[in-house]
């Protein structure tokens, strides 16, 4: 940036209303255009190597800054592992009422078992488990105990189809009477038309194996033999179908579809559910069902809901989270307060020394101001981990005071592990920051304001208040813009010294980040922080004016 | 068609020739451990040998085990697998299994059998506890205390001695998460061990459990790294708290410090190996030949003499010698000493699984309250 500035004229908005008067006096530029298109011309090309200049940056800031912001705020909100993973239980359960008292219908049972079992073969299954369990304990192991089990519901049905006809063991067969015309293994897996509209089921439940074959092994469904599940689907599919229908069959199984059509009432049955229920009896459940309809959408705003201590119920209503699992609120609340605090004692702290520093000769200034910058240079861990040798029960300022005889031996002062221990060590570590701004914005007063409000009259304070400080208040308005915005996303030091009473948001951020692996919530309660920081921004500029601050 | 005959003629010709392979591995490897002694243990027993063995290798170690489940999603995400081997803890394997991130192994094709040519999968036992984790050792989350307070009245003798304010007074510390601590309050409010978890996981049981912990959380300063407690226990801020096994005795043994074991309920945990999925073969291939070198019965037993925690292979402990440089036996020192292990607790990876979320976000707010 520095390299454009020296090379080429800043383009300023204003640059093209500076150079008007110059050229204003012909009305046509030396060539003999119009002037206003001359004029135009040379601003667009000035615009354009300013944007080519500016170009790298840009990139820069888009993919490495505003991508992953963009990326966590659809985190936030994304849910589609749900509908991904249990696409034909999730279109079964849309007529299901979640709110009322009874399980779902068999249709959804059974949709459930070839959804699963495709599932697990993608090693999927315990990925959902895991982020249903977010919403509702125990989901998690369902999952897990369902899939050692399901690819062998509808068993019982492979049997009596095979024992009908061997033919129904054979996998070729099975993917040339449900594929589509002309499918060949590469490409994926489609039913046909006639399947879905005579065994819609089957159809489903053949297309969620032959797809699961091809893209966890690249495997040919045509070689591989179906699991049972899809056999639970052909008993459903034929016993739900018409006669007439079957017999309509065009095409590779025609026949076999018709015996086993006439076979089929005479098969021995369990339902579904009992099926189901052998797998986990989990599924018995009424939450466990609800929690699936309920997370069925692609979109939710469950983690945000989460975030601000709420919860989609399993029925899907919007109530309050339970009291003992409340924490978000509390949390967002002691971030802003403590981060506020902390942004208050910079100010105390660091507006003397920079008014110090910039009253001092050159020499001794610089020397302070490597003072300040030094600590700013050493490793955070290093002077968080300072701060709990000072302050700790057993530190240097207890013994010292204990030494003093201020403070009792048995009475030492806990000032490490709290609210205050983070204060202290946030302060310290941001204090530069303040200090900084001040300086340089201190740096441009003029000394002979004062001077010449003293001469008029004005007392030391009258001087001080009335001219000196309103000068400094952009540095004030700079410093606590960076204090605040740094401390409110602090992690390391309050998670290092902040005990229980003094953890920040930030802190819930990363276990959910590293920890629980719940993006979804990190990412709302990540996206609630920088509405807030906006919002901050926003009332600081309409309050005191965006104007009012300086760097230097 | 003919690209993959040639492919699965190869391949077949590649197992059949294990000698072949040694042409076609990569000559660099990642390796992911927990820094500090843990990794200097490895680096010692494991990595040195190997690089003794073949000079050309380089070996990087990462030190992120502990985001190591969190940054191998994000590596699989984006569809670039950095990493080359991941020392893990056992519930991190079995979510990194779960998750389809880690490569599920034949143990006994890849690790080799004990001396007396027990095949792998016998030797390790149990302690596979799933189809993708090769375990190294065995660790324990245990009590440790002052052995010099005064104003105590005997010395800790139970792990109750947790929540006995009145005959041993003073800070503890203990970890800053659910698990381990919800066991150990319940157990010393007279939950029978082999109940814990059924009464857990009653929403009375759970209340049980944080109103026992409720008599000591002003007394209690949580950690969340586990060098924090030695650290405090030598300092003189903690009197009383649990951290790892190792931990305590480098602070013990190797630092002098004035502090005992206290190995009463100790929880057994283990850490070991998952190889990521989605490999390249060259790196697959140098990461199965060093994994096979580096768990081997000797291997396992060379690691305790640099830490204190006892190999996974049964193979391996009649071979447990002495501390590298402190000289001391360390069969006394291990968590899986029988002296040490008479009364313990196997914590139950399938129930916190289930219940980590929910105990976890009411922890944590009980906590800030």
């Amino acid at each position: 940036m520095t390299d454009a500035a020296a090379d080429a004229p800043i383009p300023k908005p204003d640059a093209g209303d500076r150079a008007r008067p110059e050229r204003q006096e012909p009305l046509v530029a030396a060539d003999g255009r119009p002037l206003k298109k001359s004029l135009q011309r040379s601003l667009r090309r000035q615009k354009l190597r300013a944007f080519g200049l500016v170009a790298p940056l840009l990139l820069f800031v888009l993919v490495t800054f505003i991508a992953p912001i963009a990326d966590m705020l659809f985190r936030s909100v994304e849910n589609q592992i749900v509908s991904e993973t249990l696409p034909n239980t999730t279109a079964a359960l849309v007529g299901w009422d979640a709110s009322g008292e009874d399980l779902p219908d068999d249709a959804a049972f059974a949709a459930l078992s070839y959804d699963l079992a495709a599932a697990v073969e993608q090693r999927a299954h315990t990925r959902l488990g895991s982020r249903l369990n977010y919403e509702t304990t125990g989901i998690s192991s369902a999952f897990r105990r369902s899939g050692r089990g399901i690819d062998d519901v509808g068993e019982i049905y492979l049997d009596q189809f095979v024992a009908l006809d061997p033919v129904w063991e054979d996998s070729g067969f099975w993917a040339r009477m449900i594929g589509a015309e002309g499918w060949a293994h590469p490409a994926p897996f489609a039913p046909s038309a006639q399947a879905q509209g005579l065994l819609p089921e089957t159809a489903a439940a053949y297309t969620a194996f032959a797809r699961a074959m091809q893209i966890r092994n690249d495997d040919d469904p045509a070689a591989e033999e179906p699991w049972a599940p899809v056999y639970l689907a052909l008993q459903r599919d034929l016993s739900a179908a018409d006669a007439g229908d079957v017999s309509a069959w065009t095409g590779p199984g025609a026949e076999q579809l018709e015996a086993a059509h006439a076979a089929v009432g005479g098969f021995e049955s369990v339902p579904v559910r009992d099926l189901i229920a052998d797998v986990d009896d989990a599924w018995l459940e009424h939450d466990v069902w609800a929690t699936i309809k309920t997370f069925s959408p692609p979109y939710t705003p469950g983690y945000f809901l989460t975030s601000v201590d709420l919860k989609l119920s399993p029925e899907g209503a919007i109530v309050a989270q339970d009291d003992y699992q409340r924490i978000h609120v509390l949390l967002f609340q002691r971030t802003l307060f403590m981060s506020l605090v902390i942004m208050g004692c910079t100010i105390l702290l660091g507006y003397p020394i920079a008014y110090l520093i910039s009253n001092m000769p050159m020499r001794t200034a610089n020397l302070l101001l490597i003072l300040v910058l030094l600590p700013f240079w050493t490793s955070l861990l290093v002077r968080t981990s300072a701060w709990k040798v000072l302050l700790q029960q057993q530190g240097v300022i207890n013994d010292t005071l204990v030494w003093i005889g201020l403070v009792a031996d048995d009475a030492r002062l806990t000032m490490i592990n709290n609210q205050f221990g983070t204060i202290v060590a946030m302060t310290h570590i941001l204090l530069p920051f303040m200090i900084l701004p001040l300086y340089s914005v201190m740096k441009t007063i003029p000394p002979s304001y004062v001077r010449a409000a003293k001469s008029l009259g004005a007392t030391n304070w009258t001087a001080f208040w009335r001219v000196y400080f309103p000068q400094s208040v952009p540095g004030i308005g700079a410093g606590c813009i960076l204090v605040f915005i740094l401390s409110i996303g602090y992690y390391i030091t309050p998670e290092l010294v902040g005990g229980t009473t003094g953890t920040f948001i930030s802190n819930r951020i990363a276990f959910h980040i590293s920890s629980s692996l719940n993006w979804g919530l990190a990412a709302a309660l990540g996206t609630i922080l920088l509405v807030v920081v906006l919002v901050l921004y926003w009332l600081y500029d309409r309050i005191v004016g965006i104007d009012n601050v300086s760097l230097g | 068609m003919k690209l993959k005959t040639v492919l699965l003629s190869t391949g077949a010709a590649m197992a059949l020739a294990p000698a072949a392979i040694a042409q076609d591995m990569a000559d660099s490897m990642t390796l992911v451990s927990w820094g500090g002694a843990y990794q200097a243990s490895q680096v010692n027993a494991y990595a040195t040998p190997y690089q003794e063995m073949h000079p050309d290798i380089s070996m990087t170690w990462d030190e992120s085990s502990p985001e190591a489940v969190a940054k191998l999603r994000a590596q699989n995400e984006a569809g670039n697998i950095a990493w080359d081997l991941v020392d893990v803890v056992a519930a991190d394997a079995i979510r990194l299994c779960d998750e389809g991130l880690a490569m599920e192994v034949d143990h006994d094709e890849l690790l080799a059998p004990a001396p007396d040519g027990t095949p792998a999968s016998e030797d390790f036992g149990d302690l596979i506890v799933s189809d993708c984790y090769i375990p190294q050792i065995v660790y324990s989350t245990t009590l440790a205390y002052r052995n010099n307070v005064e104003d105590w009245n005997g010395t800790p003798e139970t792990v109750c001695a947790l929540f006995d304010t009145e005959n041993f007074p003073g800070t503890r510390t203990l970890e800053r998460r659910p698990i381990n601590n919800l066991e150990w309050a319940l157990y010393c409010d007279g939950v029978a061990k082999e109940d814990i978890y059924d009464v857990l996981e009653t929403p009375e049981g759970q209340d049980r459990a944080f109103a026992k912990l409720d008599t000591i959380k002003d007394q209690t300063i949580w950690w969340s790294a586990a060098a924090e407690p030695p650290q405090l226990l030598a300092d003189g801020e903690a009197v009383l708290g649990s951290s790892y096994n190792g931990r305590w005795f480098s602070a013990i043994e190797e630092q002098d410090q004035p502090i005992s074991m206290l190995w009463d309920m100790q929880v057994f945990d283990l850490d070991g190996w998952i190889i990521p999925e989605g490999l390249s073969e060259e790196r697959l291939a140098r990461v199965k030949d060093f994994v096979y070198f580096a768990t081997d019965t000797q291997r396992l037993a060379d690691q305790a003499k640099w830490i204190s925690y006892g190999p996974a292979r049964e193979s391996s402990a009649p071979l447990v010698s002495t501390h590298a440089d402190l000289g001391i036996e360390m069969g006394p020192h291990m968590p899986t000493d029988p002296d040490n292990a008479s009364n313990t607790l196997l914590y139950n990876y399938e129930w916190w699984a289930d219940y980590r979320d929910d105990l976890d976000s009411r922890f944590q707010s009980w906590l800030a309250q």
